[in-house]
């Protein structure tokens, strides 16, 4: 037992403070608000002070902390994307995930546990084979390999999938691929955020934003005006009532994703399998439970319901990998909402309007890029330029017609 | 030891029929009807499954699968609930997530470090230093988790039923019953469904020794059974209410989709638990568990028990639970006024001591907590809190809770409606209800049986109304009278900290104060911190108590502290049940059989299965050169029948075409063919294919075999859009088509066909319509291979006769089928791209050298405007072709594999073949437009370290004049 839990065992008190303090009053001001208490604003909030002394910022959340897609998401991390700029900027990110847990002291269960992209057809052996030529000459730990390999990791799968879908000719494999507590990781950036005194504010939605000569100079909330001449937008699935309210226009449109997650069992799959042919993919969480979802809803709507025909596909397609599982019961399924963009890379940085700042376009793939989005976005607010890490996500992209095209790599993988 | 009651009246056992079954290896006997948990019990044993997390000991809870102590494996099934696993006869079960057995358990040392484990405890640890952490993860993995999966499990699928009605009502309680004859008389078709194996709810448990309530129940069971329009299903589960009253139902053995065109929800309430200390152990069980042994198992409880209560339903058990013959030892009422209805004094009558205004403090156990010893109760100080130093000890081998219900309202929130805490009934009910949804009974805040009946009445009725019933008499709503029958905070704080609140996941009364002290002072914050009512039974015992702890630190009202998000599912349903029988279309071209029978190698292509070439897998190359060669020297025959064939039609067909492609059309002549290229609105080339014009209005167009559907969909999108008066049909399974190529192919055609084949009749690009071996036929002059050729479409059921019979007229030019890798080969000597697979997610015209295909000052098709921005561009990538000089390099180059200059990406190898009727390897890939010009060197990485050099080519490589196909 590590001896930081003995300190628990031989106090009276519970030895733990608040991980951030309770603040009442909004102030009248201050030199950065954040839209968006996920963990992209909590993390950019986090990296301003740490970064960039950038201390005189409030996180404004309408919910509670995490309660967007943060808390929503299945928790894959990886960086096996198909563009030199996407798979440089996961990579960062990745990065930043592997020492994250000692720098926010803050046990995020960051668990490499090993991504499989199964390929069922040699063409989407082909997409694979390009994603992992590109990942190796960015120094990525990506590689195709064949049924043997997959058999021998995951011998509970059924390569021929009964028969009923093309059989698996071979994977993308990413050893580094792995999965996180995602609610651990919007409270860790927020503890580490209010240590450098940012404010967070819950419960608290902005209503709308002042602009005046194409400049911000404050936001309203139902709680009052606050001045500023700096807002970051991180609010992800969110992202079109905000970028209504200064009037700017996006090409992101708002798709339900949906997950599901079974009964606690006892170790068996150690890897993160995805089928983007069968539209599914699965891990097992460090409680036991499987952790499943699938690609995204086929219409465009703002509402998390769940329903009936993805539960039934999805439970199909997991059956389909590993004809084990038909007795193992669904404890809950659930839904997020994803601002999806049309060459499946995010929006970030500058915007037409001075002192109004975008992280967006998040989609399906948003959560493992928290740590990196918030660096760099820290670093775009405080500089008022675009991180080189993130100049080809620039919203100016789409008017250049200059897109960063990542479908292939992060429709169903997440 | 036996604890099995005398007969009771209506009792669920048929004790004619008994039955041997085995628990942790040990043979015992119970009866059909019984549950595993209720026939342990009967057989003295009491401790029926662990605790999650500390592996403590634990019994009978609730009988009912609220909650989940009793998880057991039957064979390679596991996560089962005891409570609810019917016996059969050579049952043999175990309890699931024990290291030894359900009764020596030896991770139950886990408990005694229980006080360094607090809530959360595994983010504060672990982490550091970093290497380590995997070690750590995998010891916490192994005894995290609940049931072992068996691996080689196999089950066949289950089907699906769908199903209608009027009205679906969930819970045959009182007041489902009553709501279901009510509905039913009026004609109304009803399926009503319970999870229990029988209808009657509470009437089968809590109003046994109430003669009116079991006349009332047989009548409304007569009344049910005597109308064909209700369809009453027991053992069936309402999983989840999805939008429109789509509901899943499951079964033992299916899942019915069923849409229903009202629903009216009779679900009832889970009986809530006290906390105090060791609230858990065996023995101490809800008074509702109590009942049902007694009265659905006839399996007594305890032989000596404390009851600890805060409403008449405790008054109301202590008097069931004497006159069974079972030593009440004491009442403790949590309320100080104690009960005022006439219920108390029967329990004052039998001599039970009520003790008011007093709580169980804490239970003492022995035998490491698998047995219970007695109670210690102590009086509540104004405020609540428990005063222990006045505690006196009451032995007793078992306790029976009965402070209050939570509503079992997940249906009601996922069907939309709003809830409101009631501090009348302290309870949250709902006050608001969309359109079609109803509520009744004891989930709607109504107690008692005659009201619960008048309930299910009232909401019937205004079911009847709103599915448009005449002559419905409404009734008015009925509320809760007298006292509340839940406390509104029976939770008690003691320093041993083994007072759950949360019995899944072994969460204690501190772990909530602890959590609001780090800050997780928000509803949903404490569920994902603490992990409350996130475990199998999905908070139904803990989430009501977890609010009220919450609502207190917070200064807050219960309204305010609000409820998680409710969702599906109600209980945890198979994940082969959802998956059910699955369609997987796989289609076959109707020349299937006979490309198996020449030997064709058939792979998947989409979701069509096609040869790839024809003979033994191990001559895979040779047999590819020999049909390539065949086709190129004299003739050969390919089924290309997996194409997409649209007919697009009516007035505004050409302008539409006009629209979606990005050629012109208008003017296209009949009998003439035109290429077809579309992009979508980014300007990526999307899909192409030919379009013949074969009148006015009349077009028929193919489309890529792996794009054609989603192409289709898309085009149906666009004519809503563009409102143009155009008919697309979808003609890609009703048609075959066979292409006929090879200098050879107009001398084997012309005898068998109506058509003039004659060069000048039916020239290069042209399109008619006639016989073929007596077939009505469409032709079409097209050169994807290069070479002389005709694209045969004619009804899929004639392919087989048409195939034969130019087969056999072929076959003294020496005519072979050939395969799609065949295809493959022969379009890349010719320079024809593959949408989709030369092309990618991002290719635009111009880097495909597609821009011929442009046609100039159009106003408008999908993509215009993004190409117009993209013209203006420089191009930064070109396919280009290239060869190889030597077939034998190794490795050999693959498709995809980068182009590089230096360390640089400059390109990606997109087609390859490495035989070809060319006598070197070639390929096609794109490449920055310095490397594009002829003659440029390609440096393929083919491993890491290693390269081959290709030499860029101009396309195409074969026939460059185009001689050949004219
Ligand atoms: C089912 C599902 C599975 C997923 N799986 C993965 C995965 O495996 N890997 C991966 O990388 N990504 C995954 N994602 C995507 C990922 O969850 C998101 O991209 C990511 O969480 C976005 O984080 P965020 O901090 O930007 O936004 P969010 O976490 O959504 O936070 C935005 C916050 O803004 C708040 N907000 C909105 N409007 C306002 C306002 N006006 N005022 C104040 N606050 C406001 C919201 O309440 C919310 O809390 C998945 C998503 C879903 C739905």
């Amino acid at each position: 037992m590590p001896h930081r839990l003995l300190k628990f065992g031989f106090s009276d008190h519970h030895p733990e403070p608040r991980m951030f303090r309770e603040v009442s009053q909004l102030k009248p001001e201050y030199d950065a608000v954040i839209i968006g208490g996920g963990g992209h604003g909590l993390a950019a909030a986090y990296y301003l002070g740490k970064d960039h002394g950038i201390s005189n910022v409030a996180v404004l959340e309408q919910g509670y902390l995490g309660g967007g897609g943060t808390g929503r998401n299945t928790a894959i991390v990886r960086s096996n994307y198909l563009t030199p700029e996407g798979a440089r900027f996961y990579q960062a990110s990745v990065e930043l995930f592997q020492d994250l847990s000692r720098e926010l002291d803050y046990n995020l269960f960051y668990s490499e546990r090993g991504h499989f992209t199964l390929a069922h057809s040699p063409a989407s052996l082909r997409t694979q084979r390009w994603r992992a030529e590109v990942n190796q000459h960015l120094g990525i730990d990506s590689q195709v390999v064949y049924p043997d390999f997959i058999q021998s990791q995951i011998p509970q799968i059924d390569l021929t999938c009964g028969g009923h879908q093309p059989p698996i000719h071979g994977a993308l494999f990413h050893p580094p691929g792995a999965i996180a507590r995602h609610d651990a990781v919007a409270w860790a950036y927020a503890r580490g955020a209010d240590r450098y005194g940012a404010e967070i504010h819950q419960q608290t939605a902005v209503t709308d934003i002042e602009v005046r000569d194409g400049a911000v100079i404050g936001v309203h909330t139902d709680r009052g005006y606050i001045k500023t001449r700096k807002v970051l937008s991180a609010v992800a699935g969110w992202t079109t009532h905000i970028t209504k309210m200064v009037g700017l226009t996006t090409p992101l449109v708002i798709y339900p994703l949906q997950a599901m997650v079974t009964e606690p069992l006892k170790p068996w799959l150690n890897h993160i399998v995805v089928s983007a042919s069968l539209h599914v993919y699965v891990s097992q969480s460090s409680r036991g439970e499987l952790v499943a979802g699938a690609s995204l809803d086929p219409y465009e709507l703002i509402s998390s319901r769940s329903t009936l025909d993805f539960a039934e596909s999805m439970s199909g397609h997991l059956i389909d990998l590993f004809p084990c599982l038909p007795q193992v019961n669904v404890l809950r399924q659930w839904a997020g909402m994803c601002d999806m963009t049309p060459d499946f890379s995010p929006i970030m940085g500058l915007t037409p309007i001075s002192g109004f700042y975008l992280d967006s376009g998040w989609g399906t793939w948003g959560f493992k890029a928290t740590p990196i989005s918030g660096k760099t976005m820290a670093f775009t607010l405080a500089n008022n330029r675009d991180h080189d890490l993130i100049k080809a996500f620039n919203l100016s992209r789409f008017e250049r017609c200059e897109l960063v095209g990542e479908k292939g790599a992060a429709s169903v993988g997440h | 030891m036996t604890s099995r009651l005398p007969p009771q009246p209506g009792e669920w056992i048929d004790r004619e029929q008994p039955l041997d079954f085995q628990f942790e290896g040990v043979s015992y006997q119970g009866y059909t009807g019984d549950v595993l948990s209720s026939a342990l019990w009967a057989n003295g044993v009491h401790v029926l499954g662990r605790s999650f997390k500390y592996h403590r000991p634990r019994g009978i809870y609730s009988l009912a699968n609220h909650d989940a102590n009793a998880l057991v494996s039957v064979g390679s099934r596991t996560n089962l609930r005891a409570d609810c696993l019917p016996l059969e006869a050579g049952l043999q079960a175990s309890a699931v997530n024990t290291l030894g057995s359900a009764s020596r358990d030896y991770l139950a040392i886990m408990d005694r470090f229980s006080r360094f484990l607090p809530v959360g405890f595994y983010y504060k640890a672990f982490h550091t230093p970093r290497r380590l952490f995997p070690f750590y993860e995998k010891q916490m993995r192994k005894v995290a988790g609940l049931g072992k999966i068996d691996p080689q499990y196999r089950e066949g699928p289950t089907g699906k039923q769908y199903d209608f009605c009027d009205l679906l009502i969930v819970g045959a309680g009182p007041a489902g019953l009553s709501a279901a004859v009510d509905a039913g008389e009026r004609g109304l078709r009803v399926i009503l469904v319970d999870e229990n194996p029988h209808p009657g709810g509470s009437f089968t448990w809590q109003w046994q020794r109430n003669a009116e309530a079991q006349e009332r129940y047989k009548k409304l069971l007569d009344r049910l059974h005597a109308l064909e329009n209700i369809d009453l299903r027991p053992g069936t589960i309402a999983g989840g209410v999805y939008s429109d009253y789509w509901v899943a139902l499951f079964d033992q053995h299916r899942l019915t989709k069923l849409r229903a065109s009202a629903v009216l929800i009779a679900s009832g309430c889970f009986e809530q638990p006290a906390v105090f200390q060791n609230n858990d152990a065996p023995g101490i069980m809800l008074g509702s568990a109590a009942q049902r042994l007694i009265h659905r198992y006839a399996v007594q409880p305890f032989t000596r028990g404390v009851i600890l209560g805060a409403n008449s339903d405790a008054y109301r058990l202590a008097s069931d639970l004497a006159a069974n013959g079972i030593d009440v030892t004491a009442l403790c009422d949590l309320r100080p006024e104690g009960e005022p209805s006439t219920a108390h004094a029967q329990v004052e009558a039998t001599g039970i001591p009520v003790y008011r205004g007093f709580t169980i403090y804490q239970a003492e156990t022995r035998r490491r907590g698998k047995q219970l010893a007695g109670v210690i109760a102590c009086p509540l100080d104004r405020k609540g809190e428990p005063q222990p130093q006045a505690g006196l000890t009451l032995p007793c081998d078992g306790v029976a809770v009965s402070v209050g219900w939570a509503p079992d309202g997940g249906l009601l929130y996922q069907a939309g409606a709003r809830f409101q805490y009631k501090t009348e009934v302290e309870q949250f009910v709902p006050n608001s209800l969309p359109a079609g949804l109803f509520a009744a009974g004891r989930v709607n805040g109504i107690f008692s049986w005659p009201d619960q009946c008048r309930d299910g009445l009232r909401a019937a009725r205004e079911a009847a109304v709103y599915l448009g019933q005449p002559g419905v008499t409404e009734l008015d709503s009925v509320t809760h009278q007298g006292p509340s029958p839940s406390h509104p905070y029976p939770i008690f704080s003691h320093p041993g900290k083994h007072n759950f609140v949360d019995f899944d996941e072994d969460i204690h009364l501190a772990d909530f104060k602890n959590a609001h002290q780090e800050g997780y002072d928000n509803i949903e914050l404490v569920k994902r911190f603490t992990t409350v009512g996130m475990g199998p039974s999905q908070g139904k015992l803990s989430n009501m108590n977890a609010i009220r702890i919450l609502a207190r630190h917070n200064r807050a009202t219960i309204q305010a502290t609000g409820t998680t998000t409710s969702r599906p599912f109600q209980h945890p349903v198979p994940l082969g049940h959802l998956a059910g029988r699955r369609f997987h279309p796989l289609r076959r071209t109707p020349l299937d059989a006979w490309h198996r029978q020449a030997g064709g190698q058939m792979a998947h292509a989409g979701s069509w299965l096609r040869p790839e070439y024809y003979g033994p897998a191990d001559q895979r190359d040779q047999s590819i050169l020999s049909e390539a060669n065949q086709v190129r020297q004299t003739v050969g025959l390919i089924d290309v029948s997996t194409l997409g064939k649209l007919q697009i039609t009516g007035p505004d067909a050409a302008e539409f075409l006009e629209r979606i492609y990005t050629g012109r059309f208008h003017k296209q002549p009949t009998e003439r063919l035109r290429y077809g290229l579309a992009c979508d609105e980014t300007g990526t080339v999307l899909e192409d294919g030919v379009i013949a014009r074969l009148a006015d209005d009349h077009f028929y167009v193919t489309a890529t075999s792996g794009g054609s559907g989603a192409f289709y969909r898309e085009l149906l999108r666009w004519r809503q859009i563009f409102q143009l008066n155009v008919q697309i049909s979808n003609l890609t399974g009703q048609l075959a088509a066979i292409n006929l190529a090879g200098p050879e192919s107009r001398n084997v055609l012309k005898d068998l066909t109506s058509i003039d084949v004659a060069g000048d009749a039916f020239p290069y690009l042209g399109v008619r319509r006639g016989t073929v071996a007596g077939v009505a036929a469409t032709l079409m002059r097209v050169g994807f291979v290069g070479e002389l050729g005709y694209e045969i479409h004619v009804p899929a059921s004639s392919a087989l006769h048409v195939w034969e019979v130019l087969a056999d007229a072929g076959r003294p030019f020496g005519l072979k089928p050939f395969g799609v890798e065949t295809q493959r080969l022969l379009r890349l000597e010719k320079g024809h791209l593959i949408v989709g697979h030369d092309t990618d997610a991002l290719t635009h015209p111009a880097e495909a050298d597609l821009n011929w295909a442009i046609a100039k000052n159009k106003p408008f098709f999908v993509g215009s405007r993004s190409l117009e921005i993209l013209q203006q561009r420089p191009l930064t990538r070109q396919l280009v072709g290239f060869r190889l000089a030597d077939a034998d390099v190794t490795p050999f180059p693959k498709e995809c594999h980068l182009i590089f200059d230096g360390d640089t990406i400059v390109g990606r190898v997109t087609s390859i073949a490495r035989y070809s009727t060319l006598k070197h390897p070639l390929g096609m890939a794109f490449v920055q437009p310095r490397l594009a010009s002829p003659g440029s060197q390609l440096h393929i990485r083919t491993a890491p370290g290693k390269s081959v050099v290709g030499e860029v080519c101009s396309l195409p490589f074969y026939d460059p004049e185009n001689l050949r196909q004219q």
